[in-house]
């Protein structure tokens, strides 16, 4: 006997050619899971975000204010949506993720100005991801050196050059010294939580039905929705273990200040635990393998990672892709997860993000338990 | 329920899959106590007839009773008091016998558990091998395994589909014994089986083919009811012999057991014609046996398949 022979090697080959053909699905996934996510992605992405909406806080009325607000937007990195009127509610907006940016005129801007009194402009960054901030913020520094050089001309060319006419000070609320390692590691939370729960739920029936107990487990009297509950319910432990872990790596390891109630964040993890576990369950209900469960479970979790905010800020994806996050569970759970750590946001705070998350599971847990069929027809 | 009822009781049951009919029109009773044998060769229905029975499948048509519950509107009352054993094994592998044993009977809610979760054990002689995983067990164990998970619900009917498939001839008699012991009890079982020495133990058998009931009653009546007619012959050449009588007319079986041939016809006049040439030969001995049940079947799965195709 040869060590290697080329028929037997060639006829493993033919066989697992024969079997792939044999698994339509799987091999539809194949080939379009690389499309669709390269499609998706590929434009979806952008680590420069523009756009980013913006609050103005503008207690002077003279025209240089103006020019800068002007110069600002035309940058498009700041897109001014609200106008306020005091600080406590520019804080708020900032606080619940409203804006990403507050920037703030004070009274007799254009008149100090004038004076060459060099006033200045305050720009108060959400900075819980500095990714997202970043680009903008350098944007503004060159912006608040040149922007006025057209208006200082004739007797005002004096107040030109540098030091510049106007003064910049950046607050970067919730992370001062922007370091990413706050953004990343409350963000890794949801991730690992996603990975783990998906995969290991996807695989729960089809398991049972692969392994044939399934028929068995049909003709007992227990129903789908207790067979459901019943599979999750370990996994809520074991995904709190996962969070503890986590916390605790945060805490001690990675310094992630933690501002906000952990007893308000344990409480909503379940939610977003049980969001995945319902959306693993329906895969394995859908699947008729375990190979394609797997599969699956990765095709949600890939625009979960990329389009949620974890990997690319939010802010900066084309609006369709925005929708597209939207509809995923970890989008929210990250600004949950950020808010309460980085921000202290209270349970008022987080209320936009809990509905979306508490909708998806009534959505998710409807179709597996309808998809889980209690005959064998 | 009152002595004397029927168990099962249903007329009409057909099941279709797209335009392929399993399950053709079938009427069954079967009695309290009864073993009832159910054979048919592969893919005939026997499967789908016994899971619309205890209500994997809903018939398309036809109606009934099965434990006087209906069998296409109650069929999650049938579920509890019917005890399903399924051809592939299909308790989990990665449980101890006797995790598996207690998770059925929390599923079924069965009151004090524990008592009868080692009276099963006790019964089929598990309690020694409680602990050992039920993916290590040999076939005759996890047979063994499967019988006590769907009696541990005290079920008033088993339905068990082909369960001695691969376990050994002593592994199947006690088994059998089993069957038997509950029976006497008052327990009514449906088997399925391709084994003819296990259909001989039923009390009443019935014989299906693509879907529809050929014949119904006790081995005596089955074999009656058929009319065969079998000679078994020794001597020399029993292969050429073989063939030259499958060229016959009215020989329908010739199969070898041993140094015999076993020759089987329809037609008592028609086979004696047909063998009279090799009868006058002395080197062969013929003798006149009765038809086993064997013969009968492989007769009727022939005719059904004249019909059929």
């Amino acid at each position: 006997m040869s060590p290697f022979a080329f028929h037997r090697f060639w006829a493993v080959v033919l066989k697992e050619f024969v079997q792939m053909k044999r698994d339509r699905l799987t091999f539809a996934m194949m080939i379009g899971i690389p499309l669709i996510q390269l499609t998706l992605f590929g434009f979806a992405i952008n680590s420069d975000p523009k756009h980013l909406p913006a609050a103005i806080l503008n207690a002077d009325h003279g025209p240089f204010a103006r020019t800068l607000v002007a110069a600002m937007q035309h940058s498009d990195y700041f897109e001014f949506t609200r106008e306020v009127g005091t600080e406590i509610e520019a804080a708020e907006l900032l606080q619940i993720g409203a804006v990403q940016f507050v920037a703030t005129f004070p009274e007799d801007f254009s008149r100090r100005l004038l004076r060459g009194e060099r006033p200045t402009i305050l720009i108060e960054a959400d900075a819980t991801d500095p990714a997202a901030t970043g680009p903008a913020l350098a944007a503004m520094r060159s912006l608040a050196d040149t922007a006025l050089d057209r208006d200082l001309r004739g007797p005002l060319a004096r107040l030109k050059g540098s030091p510049a006419a106007v003064n910049l000070s950046v607050h970067a609320h919730y992370n001062p010294e922007n370091n990413t390692q706050y953004n990343v590691v409350p963000g890794l939370m949801g991730v690992v939580l996603t990975m783990t729960m998906i995969i290991i739920t996807s695989l729960a029936i089809t398991r049972e039905r692969e392994r044939g107990t399934m028929e068995n487990l049909l003709a007992t009297p227990a129903r789908p929705l207790e067979v459901m509950a019943g599979k999750i319910l370990p996994y809520i432990l074991v995904g709190y273990v996962q969070v503890t872990l986590i916390l605790i790596a945060a805490r001690f390891i990675f310094h992630v200040p933690m501002v906000g109630s952990l007893a308000l964040l344990y409480s909503i993890s379940l939610l977003f635990i049980a969001a995945n576990l319902a959306v693993g369950i329906t895969f394995s209900t859908l699947a008729s393998n375990q190979l394609q469960a797997m599969q699956m479970a990765f095709f949600f979790f890939l625009p979960s990672i990329l389009l949620s905010g974890f990997m690319f800020p939010f802010r900066g994806m084309p609006v369709w892709a925005q929708w597209l996050g939207t509809c995923l569970p970890l989008t929210h759970f990250l600004r949950i997860v950020r808010g309460i750590l980085l921000k202290g946001s209270t349970l008022s705070d987080i209320a936009p993000e809990l509905w979306p998350l508490a909708l998806f599971v009534v959505v998710a847990m409807t179709i597996g338990v309808k998809r889980y069929r209690q005959t064998l027809d | 329920m009152p002595p004397g009822t029927h168990v099962i009781d249903v007329s009409g049951i057909t099941k279709r899959f797209g335009d392929k009919t399993v399950v053709n029109g079938i009427d069954l009773q079967v009695d309290r106590g009864e073993i009832f044998g159910f054979l048919g060769p592969n893919g005939s229905g026997k499967t789908t007839f016994i899971r619309m029975l205890c209500g994997l499948l809903t018939p398309e048509s036809g109606s009934g009773t099965c434990l006087d519950y209906n069998v296409l509107t109650e069929q999650r009352q049938i579920r509890t008091h019917v005890g399903y054993m399924t051809q592939k094994f299909s308790y989990y592998e990665d449980l101890s016998i006797r995790e598996n044993l207690d998770f059925i009977a929390r599923v079924y809610a069965v009151p004090d558990r524990r008592r009868a979760v080692d009276e099963a054990l006790d019964r089929l002689g598990l309690a020694g091998r409680s602990h050992q995983l039920a993916g290590q067990l040999s076939g005759g164990w996890k047979q063994r395994l499967a019988l006590a998970a769907c009696l541990i619900h005290s079920p008033q009917l088993l339905l068990l589909d082909e369960p001695t498939a691969g376990v050994d001839p002593k592994a199947r008699r006690e088994f059998w014994g089993e069957l038997h012991r509950l029976a006497a009890e008052g327990m009514t079982v449906l088997i399925t089986t391709h084994y003819m020495d296990e259909a001989e133990r039923c009390h009443r058998l019935a014989y299906i083919a693509n879907g529809t009931l050929l014949a119904m009653g006790t081995v005596g009546e089955v074999i009656g009811s058929a009319g065969l007619t079998t000679w078994e012959v020794t001597g020399p050449g029993l292969v050429q012999l073989a063939d030259s009588l499958r060229k016959c007319d009215g020989v329908e079986q010739v199969v070898a057991f041993g140094n015999t041939l076993h020759v089987t016809g329809r037609d008592a006049d028609r086979i004696q014609a047909a063998l009279q040439p090799w009868r006058t030969n002395p080197s062969y001995l013929w003798r006149s046996i009765p038809s086993g049940l064997e013969d009968v079947f492989i007769s009727l799965m022939g005719r059904s398949s004249d019909t059929f195709k």
